[in-house]
């Protein structure tokens, strides 16, 4: 405590920080609800665990209602300097709700079929995007640390959700181990930077940075604090626990870890680089530069090698990231909503892909095989198609919203006379459609080796059909979301 | 009482809507529906694009029937809606449509699986394809031009040969690879003007070496999809991999979007790197015609001997748009043989699409009898099938261009321009004479005459009526073309003139 009143720039008055509760009001209903979840939780039995899946859902509801409505106009610090509010955190907080609640509908009959639709998964679930929502407002070295422990010791949780599966606890402890790593590795670059700074607060730190740009030590923090973001993206070469991860944990979980948090983990590295170390510019552009390239190449030329579905699409996770960097990398406003843009869109095709694998999934076949596939347009033409949009869209193949991403992501590598890079992204995006094309030509060419049709939840269904029509329409009218990540960025 | 309907986006639209109504139609259940609707669909599409050609008002070369709207803007960057044809992008549009009905007709019985996609795939690509023409709007361009990939690489994986798979990963990757760098110039190109208009990128000021780096990303672009030696090697396994459908638009439709490609973007954009690289362009097609035609002439599959004499005859178009600096004179300024080789290059362009569908029909209606490509496995056609044959001996004539078919035109003019640019190119063009009656007479006198080779052919049945309906409207259209070219001159003459008129003038800010 001491520290923490020692680092305080003026000790406020405890009435003004109580006014300024109502910013942090969707934070503070989240934390109830959850809470109530986990008690109400304890008097369901498995046959009325639907109140808890219900309550869950009524919860990100009622968020997305609340912060679209109170959307902030400008930006707010609040609580002495360690929270914000603002038209980007909001924006990013609505698409974290969106893409989790649709994560709870897409994974329910799939728990349901391995016997671990339990509460713990809603509780974890919902504690991890508060951990993402105070992430995507934090202001402060602390608050940034707070939010992605928060995030990660759910995820750490959840992987291992499947107790008596050996793979998913291999996953886990690997994913445990490897990102306490990093979050050192991040500890101690911030107090790197504290130290040279004076400050956690990332306002203050940004206009100390300006001052004294050349400070060896700023640098050296600068480099761990990349290095933690960079493992929280996946980004080569910090890469190593994703592929793992994704293959090892229940579809559910994989769906849930690949969506929202690369939202959170976007905004950690808008606010970390750009909102605290901007002028640093110089420095972290050629990092982001060569963890790009790595991470287009390695992603997408180890995708090809690849038989198990979920595994091939964390390495295709892994060539994305590379992109995001890429739009982040050029340090402009421009590149910053294309990233943005690739983020959530990318969020958007991740869910369809997992909620996919999961609607093909039933008691005792997990369906996470690229064989699997085979033969998919003989036994439901509608979600062949709707797999066909999330691949072509992922490969940037026009009319999806995966082209308009990259397209704007190029705009801005250009825009900065990075000509060469746009190059090498382009050329690393060809090798990667051959192998959203071999899924296509399982799907469509082959025959399949079971005929019977899909059999899934109608909510699923209607679910996993609105997400590939989104996909098709903002890629015919991207503007509906880069309207709007314009105005805030 | 046309002046006030979106012509272009009917005809673009249409089609796409049909396409996905005949999806709608479900399983091989209600195959019958399925081809009734597309049929529908096709034959109102192609009746939509006919006023394009009554209304179109030849003495105008700007762009007509414009549809200006904004589409939107990202970042900095503004999007438009923008539709609009000349004389050139015309013609290749009622091409389109006509030939979508055709396909529709030829694949009526052949398909029995899936019939609904099959022919919904052909809708929408034909939608697609009039998109590409008729945009002019780069970002729009570029999405139509790739979309149309997706419907192409299905058909070839779904209906395809045994070797479909390798064939059309191979086509997709191909043309992929080359449209991303095109896509890449036209970004860099927008950070300079703001938009992707085209229009306004012909007008755009680009320093010569710019201009280069440009016109090779484009030219990956088109020379893929031309193609062009060497990067042809890609067409002959679509094409022999792919149903008779596929193959047709292949030959007759994608083909020309490369050599569109050069009249709409190469050259006005880049007129100076193009009057620089114009040597290499020239080799390479010499090389497509020359060359590619000896290839054409130890085929053994027929499929694959139409695809490489495509190749062949597309280096034609390629030659006639890259010898205008070789003709033009800076004393005299006369453009007039400069329109000339153009035009007859355009020509060409349609003539080969009635041809080589022909061609490739032909293929089809003896492989759906006898389920084989290979010339040894026939022999003596025209003493069971004579009706096929007096169709198969027309259009194979016309391959070879003989004078009176559409065949002989558009050769006939690119030579003459050639001559008038260098004789030495005239007489390597004028070989593909030889070559190409060589090749395609051989076939059909080891296909169609002499002994009746074996059973298979003694049981062979000759055209039904459908056949025959979508064989003679072929042969009509190559004849007719063949002996008043005038209609389709008319419409694209002074389009063409104004694209010389503005290509001889550089670019280069002074």
């Amino acid at each position: 405590m001491e520290f923490i009143a020692a680092y305080l720039p003026s000790a406020m008055t405890n009435d003004a920080t109580i006014a300024q509760l109502p910013l942090a009001m969707p934070e503070i209903i989240l934390l109830c609800m959850a809470c109530i979840v986990l008690v109400v939780d304890l008097f369901l039995t498995d046959k009325t665990r639907g109140g808890t899946y219900i309550l869950s859902q009524i919860t990100l509801v009622a968020l997305i209602v609340i912060t679209t409505m109170t959307f902030a106009k400008q930006d707010t610090i609040a609580f002495n300097g360690t929270f914000i509010r603002d038209g980007m955190g909001d924006l990013l907080k609505i698409f974290i709700y969106i893409a989790t609640f649709a994560v709870f509908l897409y994974s329910k009959s799939y728990l349901k079929a391995r016997d671990i639709y339990k509460g713990e998964y809603y509780v974890l679930g919902l504690f991890g995007v508060l951990g993402m929502m105070i992430m995507v407002s934090a202001q402060s070295f602390l608050t940034i640390y707070l939010g992605l422990e928060l995030l990660s010791l759910c995820m750490y949780a959840m992987v291992a959700l499947q107790r008596d599966s050996i793979i998913a606890s291999e996953s886990a402890m690997k994913y445990f181990v490897l990102g306490a790593i990093a979050s050192g590795m991040l500890l101690y670059g911030m107090s790197m930077i504290y130290g040279a700074t004076g400050s956690l607060e990332l306002s203050t730190i940004s206009s100390e940075v300006a001052a004294q740009q050349q400070n060896i030590i700023l640098i050296f923090g600068l480099v761990f604090v990349v290095v933690g973001v960079a493992f929280k993206l996946g980004a080569v070469p910090f890469h190593m626990w994703l592929p793992d991860v994704y293959q090892g944990s229940p579809t559910a979980v994989t769906i849930f870890i690949g969506s929202a948090p690369k939202i959170a983990a976007f905004a950690m590295m808008m606010r970390l680089l750009v909102d605290g170390l901007g002028a640093l510019h110089v420095q972290w552009q050629d990092m982001l530069m060569i963890m790009a390239i790595a991470s287009m190449a390695i992603g997408n030329v180890v995708a090809i090698a690849q038989t198990n579905l979920k595994r091939m699409l964390a390495y295709s996770t892994i060539s994305h990231v590379g992109f995001i960097m890429l739009g982040v990398m050029t340090a402009t406003k421009e590149g910053y909503a294309a990233s943005m843009f690739y983020t959530i869109t990318y969020t958007l095709m991740a869910l369809g892909a997992f909620g996919m694998i999961m609607l093909m999934s039933r008691m005792g076949f997990e369906s996470d095989k690229l064989d699997d596939l085979r033969g998919l347009n003989h036994r439901s033409p509608w979600f062949a198609f709707m797999m066909l949009i999330f691949m072509f869209s992922m490969a940037g193949v026009p009319p999806f919203v995966g082209f308009w991403a990259k397209l704007q992501v190029l705009k801005s590598v250009v825009s900065i006379d990075l000509i060469w890079l746009a190059l090498i992204a382009v050329i690393f995006s060809i090798v990667g459609a051959f192998y959203y094309l071999r899924v296509i030509k399982l799907m469509y060419f082959d025959t399949p080796q079971e005929t019977s049709g899909i059999e899934a939840a109608s909510d699923l269904r209607l679910l996993l059909s609105v997400n590939g029509i989104v996909v098709l329409a903002l890629g015919l009218y991207p503007q509906l979301i880069m309207g709007i990540i314009t105005s805030v960025i | 009482m046309f002046e006030s309907w979106p012509l272009l986006s009917l005809v673009i639209w249409t089609p796409i809507v049909g396409g996905m109504l005949v999806l709608a139609t479900g399983g091989d259940k209600n195959a019958t529906e399925a081809r009734v609707l597309a049929l529908v669909f096709s034959i109102i599409t192609f009746a939509l694009s006919i006023p394009l050609y009554t209304e179109f008002n030849s003495a105008s070369g700007s762009m007509q029937f414009i549809e200006h709207h904004e589409w939107m803007s990202l970042g900095s960057l503004r999007f438009y809606y923008h539709l609009g044809v000349d004389g050139i992008a015309m013609p290749l549009i009622l091409l389109t449509t006509f030939m979508t009905v055709i396909i529709v007709i030829a694949g009526w019985e052949v398909i029995k699986f899936k019939a609904a996609q099959y022919m919904a795939a052909f809708l929408i690509m034909s939608g697609l394809m009039v998109g590409v023409f008729s945009a002019l709007d780069g970002a729009l361009f570029y999405v139509f031009w790739e979309a149309m990939l997706i419907p192409m690489f299905l058909v070839i994986g779904v209906w395809g040969g045994p070797r479909r798979v390798y064939a059309t990963i191979k086509f997709f990757l191909y043309t992929f690879l080359g449209s991303v760098f095109m896509l890449v110039a036209f970004i860099y190109m927008a950070n300079k003007t703001g938009s992707f208009e085209i229009l306004e990128l012909h007008s755009l000021p680009l320093t010569k070496t710019e201009q280069m780096f440009i016109f090779i990303a484009f030219l990956l672009a088109f020379s893929v999809k031309v193609p062009m030696w060497p990067v042809h090697t890609w067409l002959p396994d679509a094409h022999v991999e792919a149903p008779t459908g596929g193959s047709v638009v292949l030959a007759a439709i994608m083909l020309k979007l490369g050599a569109y490609g050069f009249l709409r973007f190469s050259l006005p954009i880049t007129p100076d790197a193009s009057q620089e690289l114009a040597w290499l362009m020239i080799t390479l097609s010499l090389i497509a015609v020359v060359y590619i035609g000896f290839v054409a002439l130890v085929q053994q599959d027929m499929k694959k001997l139409i695809a490489y004499s495509s190749i062949s005859h597309m280096g034609f178009v390629t030659l006639g748009f890259f010898i205008v600096w070789s003709i033009y004179s800076p004393v005299t300024h006369d453009v007039k043989m400069i329109v000339t080789g153009i035009n007859g290059a355009v020509v060409q362009m349609i003539s080969h699409g009635f041809i080589s569908a022909a061609m490739f029909l032909v293929v089809g209606v003896m492989y759906d009898r006898i389920h084989s490509r290979q010339i040894a496995d026939y022999g003596g056609v025209a003493n069971t099938m004579p009706t096929f044959a007096a169709f198969a001996v027309l259009f194979a004539m016309a391959n070879a261009g003989l004078p009176g078919t559409s065949g002989f035109v558009g050769e006939f003019l690119v030579i003459l321009a050639a001559f008038k640019a260098n004789p030495w190119f005239a007489f390597l063009a004028a070989s593909t004479l030889i070559i190409g009656a060589a090749y395609t007479l051989w076939m059909v006198k080891r296909v169609f005459f002499g002994q009746v080779a074996n059973e298979k052919v003694q049981g062979l049945t000759d055209i039904n009526a459908r056949e025959f309906f979508f064989l003679s409207v072929l042969a009509v259209m190559v004849l007719f073309f063949g002996l008043y070219p005038a209609p389709l001159l008319e419409v694209m003459d002074e389009s063409v003139t104004n694209l010389v008129r503005h290509i001889l003038q550089s670019k280069i800010p002074q």
